[in-house]
């Protein structure tokens, strides 16, 4: 353990530890844009500069290891002064539409602008204009407010191992595109739209459906598979709206494509609420208890007429490991057959 | 012959000399004597084609030879022994080399660049011999310390610490890197070093290589070099041929090879950390540090990176010792730096020089003067980096610290001169446009910072400029500097920054006057025709591509501002200087 100094205040920390790790841990506050705790460092926002005792030029507290006895100041006149140049700066770049963006309320860079009382903007300018051009059902991607922070490229090399996007160009026209700059087709998980800390990344069929003041949220476990994603679905007069994850479960907020945008059957007119039972060709409702009751009448008269090893019983990836035990063990146990198996063995 | 002497002329040069010799059957004779000799660049560029003619060990040069004028050289000079009067250069061509000291070009248009047995003759690779036989990497680190080098890629870092660093860091394999991909506007130094004298950047690679404990070696250089590369890779060729890269150098245990690797133009990629991830074949973009890359560098293994120069300067520090090398130079600033001058000088060229050495003896003693002898205005010095040296601070000493007080820098070693015709405002936009395209976009304030700089100069030269706009690029450049990742964020404010420091009233006039007192700014120009003068000839009309200018013939014209482009072709087409410019 080291000793660091932030604002007056003392701390120990591990080895290692960033000076913006060990800030955090002190409550202290450092703006940040291209900061993300579970991806490498990368100092392009350069929000988070703070003076070191003993070092000529300010550091980026987001890559900088704290070293036993460091002093850092994250608040000085100097240091505020280039905070609200860059922000400035970022938003000189920015569509000014905050009025109708997806993310409103939920942006930091909205929130930076807000804290730093930036109204009028003194470097106004040429700004990028970009077509919308993606075809696919789930990411937008509004690349005029795209800030160049490269968490999205981080998620996608660091997390998910794709790769499937990378900066192209220099200077003011450096892009963030899929190879090629063709359309975007990769997995569709959406970490990229998880980590963009601005509206240029959000869900295609997020769009005004209901912002982030508006909804509520309500935590759950994700259904497709057996993983048991922690999932936060949030919903505006009962309607999901939109899924994402929390970061401090067991996913540790990373989702797949099914997880994250495959919720709609959650609404759909069409979902089953209750079981069926077919009578003459035709299904009709019918309560749990009577649907149980009629499979396990049924299963004791086969299993009486013809054997146990007459029934068999297939699972499925979609139930939790319990679920699938539970259910190997009614078959063994309740029915008395081994014919019991599971449709990923396939 | 570098690019430059090529574009001159002289390869022709070379092929008519051959030609010629052939031709009068004196071959075995002139070879008896002497041999004839392609060599790197010589310095004095100004003076293409330079020609030496060696007979009985009398050295005559020649100033500006075209082809066509060798049959009268060799027959006058070669066969018969008087040499062409008119052509020999004047006294003024020695004063060029008086006051520069050469170390890193002692052998640049001596040896023979594509022939290592030239190299050899002028005592290469003793120096790798000696260390080999004689030095542990320690005491090498300690005569590169001693020395006083300090890199010569624009930062003068410590030559000698970097490689002790690079020694101690733990870390397997490491890796020795030569910077080559020069590419301030205006700088061609390297390019000069490499086309010259290869061998000494190959040799300065191996003692570093046997002093930080490496077997790895990268060349990082412009594919827009190719004969820099074509000389390089000869270079290695020769030097693998001859045992001096490959497994056991010169029957040691020591094991090196080079491999070169060409930059695809991309201005960022000489910053270091953005040079190894082009090497790793990754998107040049500079990263953060710490680590440094002598701790983590290429492929997060210990990695010293030095330009072309600090190498080249490593096999005469070893030859001939610390102390003599320490002897040139000022107290911090050790030893000698090449520097390519250019711009309205009169002898524009390569030209090495003591550290320390006033900048005015550049100017006037090495470069004759101001060209057409029209009045000096500023030096700008460390290209897109540096800052501009007004005609007060002339006697500055050209070494780092100073430089770098008055807002300037050595830098990579660039040197425009500019007269009075040069617009100062003008010239910081040409700098901000150069370092906005070359901004990788990695970090805020060099991505859209840069860009607004730009806009600010464009429209001040556009006529544009509001009330508080000088204040605005000083603010906003004073943020960039302090906040922006990497070097090339850090200085691109410079040219800014040192030209209002200098010549604030230029742009005021142009701001609040919209005026450009240079007359270089385009929109700011008024074109108009002298009544008294205007002979009505009619020879403007002509020429005017916008069809501004009307008149009847043999009385007055007038000019359209309303149509006018402002071209200026009608002042070159005017006989009777009847056409003014404010």
């Amino acid at each position: 353990m080291i000793k660091v100094i932030i604002d007056g205040k003392e701390t120990r920390v591990p080895k290692g530890t960033t000076i913006l790790e060990a800030a955090r841990a002190l409550h202290i506050p450092i703006p940040t844009l291209c900061n993300h705790p579970k991806l490498s460092p990368y100092g392009g926002c350069r929000l988070c500069l703070v003076e070191v005792k003993g070092n000529r030029h300010p550091v980026t507290s987001c890559s900088v290891p704290a070293s036993d006895g460091m002093e850092v100041v994250t608040s000085t006149p100097l240091l505020e002064r280039i905070r609200k140049t860059n922000i400035e700066l970022l938003l000189s770049d920015h569509p000014n539409d905050c009025m109708v963006c997806e993310k409103a309320g939920d942006c930091t860079l909205q929130e930076l602008a807000y804290f730093y009382g930036i109204r009028e903007n003194r470097f106004a300018g040429e700004r990028r204009i970009y077509e919308k051009k993606d075809a696919n059902p789930f990411i937008e991607r509004d690349m005029e407010k795209c800030i160049l922070c490269g968490l999205c490229v981080r998620v996608c090399e660091e997390v998910e191992g794709v790769s499937a996007i990378d900066f192209a160009y220099r200077g003011f026209n450096a892009k963030i595109v899929p190879s090629f700059e063709k359309a975007l087709d990769c997995e569709f998980c959406g970490q990229c739209v998880a980590v963009c800390p601005t509206g240029a990344l959000t869900g295609k069929m997020w769009s005004y459906k209901g912002r982030q003041k508006d909804v509520r949220d309500v935590d759950t476990v994700c259904s497709y598979c057996g993983c048991g994603c922690n999932l936060t679905l949030h919903i505006r007069r009962n309607e999901v709206v939109r899924v994402s994850s929390r970061d401090d479960t067991i996913n540790e907020g990373w989702l797949c494509a099914k997880g994250r945008f495959g919720y709609s059957f959650v609404n759909s007119p069409e979902r089953l609420k209750t079981p069926l039972i077919k009578e003459k060709g035709t299904f009709r409702e019918a309560s749990w208890d009577e649907a149980l009751d009629l499979v396990a009448n049924k299963l004791k008269k086969i299993r009486a007429k013809h054997g146990a090893d007459a029934i068999a019983g297939l699972s499925s990836a979609r139930c939790t490991n319990e679920e699938n035990y539970l259910f190997q063990k009614f078959m063994r146990a309740a029915v008395g057959t081994n014919n019991i198996d599971h449709c990923a063995r396939l | 012959m570098g690019t430059g002497g090529i574009a001159a002329g002289g390869a022709d040069v070379m092929d008519v000399f051959k030609k010629r010799l052939k031709e009068k059957g004196i071959q075995s004779e002139v070879k008896k004597h002497c041999s004839m000799h392609k060599v790197g660049c010589r310095g004095l560029c100004a003076r293409d084609v330079l020609v030496d003619v060696i007979r009985y060990d009398v050295k005559t040069t020649y100033q500006f030879i075209k082809s066509d004028m060798v049959e009268r050289i060799v027959e006058e000079h070669i066969v018969r022994g008087t040499p062409v009067a008119e052509w020999l250069v004047p006294e003024d061509y020695h004063h060029f080399h008086d006051k520069q000291v050469k170390v890193v070009l002692a052998d640049c248009g001596m040896v023979d660049p594509e022939d290592i047995e030239s190299y050899f003759g002028a005592g290469g690779y003793e120096a790798l011999r000696k260390v080999l036989s004689g030095l542990t990497p320690e005491e090498t680190i300690d005569v590169i310390k001693r020395s006083g080098l300090r890199g010569r890629g624009g930062a003068g870092f410590p030559t000698g610490l970097k490689w002790e660093l690079t020694r101690k860091a733990a870390g397997n394999p490491k890796y020795v890197i030569c910077n080559a991909d020069e590419g301030d506007p205006g700088a061609f130094m390297d390019r000069s070093v490499i086309e010259g004298n290869p061998h000494a950047v190959i040799e300065g690679m191996i003692i570093a290589a046997h002093a930080i404990g490496s077997d790895h070696g990268y060349v990082y250089i412009r594919a827009e070099y190719p004969l820099a590369v074509e000389r390089l890779r000869k270079a290695l060729q020769q030097a693998r041929h001859h045992n001096l890269l490959g497994e056991n150098i010169i029957g040691t245990a020591m094991d090196f090879d080079i491999k070169v690797k060409l930059g695809a133009g991309a201005f960022v990629c000489g910053e270091s950390t953005a040079l190894m991830y082009s090497i790793e074949g990754k998107r040049g973009m500079p990263r953060v540090t710490p680590p440094r890359s002598t701790e983590a560098g290429l492929w997060k293994l210990p990695t010293c990176l030095n330009n072309v120069e600090t190498l080249a300067n490593v096999p005469s520090i070893i030859r001939n010792g610390a102390e003599w090398y320490a002897s040139f130079g000022t107290e911090k600033s050790k030893g000698t730096k090449v520097f390519a001058l250019t711009g309205k000088i009169k002898n524009s060229g390569l030209i090495e020089v003591p550290m320390g050495i006033p900048l005015r003896q550049i100017v006037y003693d090495i470069g004759g003067g101001i060209e057409n002898d029209k009045a000096f205005k500023a030096v700008q010095m460390g290209g897109p980096s540096g800052g501009c040296i007004p005609v007060e601070h002339l006697d500055v000493p050209v070494d780092f610290e100073s430089l770098t007080a008055l807002g300037a820098m050595v830098g990579s070693g660039g040197l425009v001169v500019m007269d009075e015709d040069s617009c100062m405002v003008d010239v910081a936009k040409y700098f901000l446009h150069f370092t906005q395209s070359e901004s990788c976009g990695k970090c805020t304030p060099c991505r859209i910072g840069t860009k607004r700089l730009l806009e600010i100069l464009e429209r001040i030269t556009a006529g544009d400029g509001r009330e508080g706009d000088i204040d605005l690029l000083l603010d906003l450049s004073a943020d960039i500097k302090v906040s922006s990742l990497c070097g090339l964020g850090q200085s691109a404010p410079n040219p800014i920054i040192t030209t209002i420091r200098y010549f604030r009233e230029e742009f005021e006039a142009h701001v609040t006057g919209k005026k450009c007192p240079a007359k270089v700014c385009r929109k700011l120009l008024a074109y108009s025709i002298y009544e008294e003068r205007c002979k009505g000839c009619g020879a403007c009309v002509r020429v005017c591509p916008a069809g501004a200018i009307t008149g009847e013939k043999k009385k007055p014209h007038v000019i359209n501002p309303e149509i006018c482009i402002k071209c200026g072709s009608c002042v070159e087409a005017c006989k009777f200087k009847a056409i003014g410019r404010e």
